[in-house]
């Protein structure tokens, strides 16, 4: 069952002069949780928007079901991504929908059902995140759990066999954030989709996830199954899982020295010894 | 010299790329508004968000500038003696000018703003971005029944505004000042060409439509994704919008009306 579903190859990604995804492999099978972890800036994000086709890959190639996503025009792209769901980071839900109607959008642009079928599935989909009885709210009267798991929803309205989820866990409580977890788990089995789980929370991804790839600096600097990486000896992994504040990511962004930016140095040292000599 | 000559061979070039990205998008706005007709029930409601709700200030508006526009015409023309030409005062400006420039003008500070800060909000959101990758284009399926639905509702409301403002001179010069009835109606009616006049003052609005409406979407659909970007993009749909209403007022006035 498990085989290829997405493969990336050599993917590299710049922004001007900052090189953000720096030779990238990687592949995601079929059935299985894989998730992309890594610190603020190490590139996850950026890596699920160039396998979306959000942004394009300037090197290598990103490989979704047998055929390749960069450079495909607009409309190849949309044929493509009818088969992703994809859960942002804050939900991204149509405020000025309600949540039944947030669910329904995608089966109303997408296929010709009627509203019986739709009503139906709409239902079903929001019976699978625990939501049947807040179909009729608007979306400002859902908490941020609630916003997240009406997202959830929407993103598997077309039952897409890749899933998306863009640190699905961020600004949670932790009974909001077990809960989607076991959401994404289950649902993830449920469709045997392919899911990859964007999110730098450890102890949850951990249990949930079937391979981790650890990004740093664009690159990927470990992966294994959560047990393996436990074991790790990375100085970098290491930091990250035991959420260290100081070791190869250092604490200060780089700048001048302290003596430049506050205008000591030399004058300092100058001024010192002018003031003790004037002193009686 | 040489940097001052680098800078503005730059701005000149992001100009020009600004200019064409901007072209290539009205032109994608308008196939894709064409293809909107397709589901006319987003188009109605765009036209009753961005018609009706409009429609208290832009009648409101219509009648006090009908009423100002008779007591100052009438000032004037009672020392040349013809307070019985008032009619045609009213009803001339109100239809060649101050109907299609006033009613955009209002258009663009009453929905103009509400259409940016809502394309901005949404891409701050990631409303845009989710639809783009739920497949769904938000050029065809958020700006252009916004755009089309401008684009009908502002010369609709542009008509109401003159048909108020007449009325409101009328209730000014005939009740309150004294002026033949009879005379203001007939004045009216001898020297108000139907294609002329409200024909060229529908087509100004129209353009008007099209100009302000696009203003608005573009600026909301390139703003940053920032309150301050979102807040920005409202101030310079309003300055764009209104600086573009009054050039091309002048432009449409020269060709329209000067030969008559």
């Amino acid at each position: 069952m498990s085989s290829d579903y997405l493969k990336l190859e050599g993917v590299r990604f710049a922004y001007r002069d900052r090189q953000i995804i720096d030779g990238v492999d990687a592949q995601f099978l079929r059935g299985k949780v894989t998730a992309l972890m890594g610190g603020s800036g190490s590139g996850k994000t950026t890596l699920l928007r160039l396998i979306s086709g959000q942004v394009q890959a300037q090197q290598g190639s990103v490989q979704f079901d047998g055929a390749e996503i960069t450079g495909l025009n607009r409309n190849d792209l949309y044929a493509v991504r009818r088969k992703m769901g994809m859960l942002f980071q804050h939900g991204a839900l149509f405020t000025d929908l309600t949540v039944f109607e947030n669910v329904a959008f995608p089966l109303r642009e997408h296929t010709d059902l009627s509203n019986e079928l739709i009503r139906d599935l709409v239902l079903m989909k929001l019976e699978s995140v625990g939501l049947r009885g807040a179909a009729q709210l608007r979306t400002a009267q859902l908490s941020g759990g609630m916003a997240r798991r009406v997202a959830l929803a929407r993103s598997i309205a077309l039952d897409p066999p890749l899933l998306l989820y863009d640190e699905p866990f961020a600004g949670l409580d932790p009974i909001s954030l077990g809960t989607v977890a076991q959401l994404i788990r289950k649902l993830n089995d449920a469709l045997q989709a392919t899911t990859i789980l964007v999110t730098h929370d450890v102890p949850e991804s951990f249990a949930i996830a079937d391979y981790v790839y650890l990004l740093g600096k664009g690159k990927i600097i470990a992966q294994g199954t959560p047990s393996e990486l436990k074991a790790t000896t990375d100085p970098y992994a290491r930091q990250f899982l035991n959420a260290e504040h100081d070791g190869p990511v250092s604490f200060h962004y780089p700048s001048a020295s302290a003596e430049e930016s506050y205008g000591l140095g030399s004058n300092l040292s100058s001024n010192l010894s002018s003031n003790t000599t004037k002193k009686p | 010299m040489i940097n001052r000559l680098t800078n503005l061979g730059r701005a000149s070039l992001d100009w020009a790329s600004n200019m064409g990205y901007a072209a290539r998008f009205f032109m994608r706005l308008c196939w894709s508004a064409v293809a909107c007709l397709r589901r006319p029930r987003l188009l109605i409601d765009q036209i009753h968000f961005l018609g009706n709700y409009s429609l208290p200030v832009i009648l409101v508006a219509g009648l006090f500038v009908g009423a100002v526009l008779a007591l100052l015409g009438h000032y004037t023309l009672k020392s040349f003696g013809s307070e019985q030409v008032l009619g045609v005062l009213v009803a001339q400006s109100l239809i060649r000018e101050l109907g299609p420039v006033v009613t955009s003008l209002l258009f663009v500070g009453r929905a103009g703003t509400s259409l940016t800060a809502e394309i901005g909000l949404m891409k701050a959101g990631e409303q845009l971005s989710a639809m783009e990758m739920m497949a769904v284009d938000p050029i065809d399926r958020v700006l252009a029944p916004r755009f089309l639905a401008g684009v009908i509702a502002v010369p609709l409301l542009s008509a109401m505004f003159m048909a108020v403002g007449i009325m409101g001179g009328y209730w000014v010069g005939v009740p309150l000042i004294g002026v033949d009835d009879g005379a203001f109606w007939s004045q009216m009616q001898a020297s108000v060409d139907l294609w002329r006049d409200v024909g060229n003052g529908l087509l100004k609005s129209f353009v008007f439509g099209i100009v302000v409406t696009f203003v608005a979407l573009y600026v909301g659909y390139e703003a940053d994704p920032t309150p301050e970007g979102v807040s920005r993009a409202t101030t310079r749909t309003v300055v764009i919008g209104s600086l573009a209403t009054l050039g091309l007022d002048f432009l449409l006035t020269a060709v329209m009306f000067t030969s008559a």
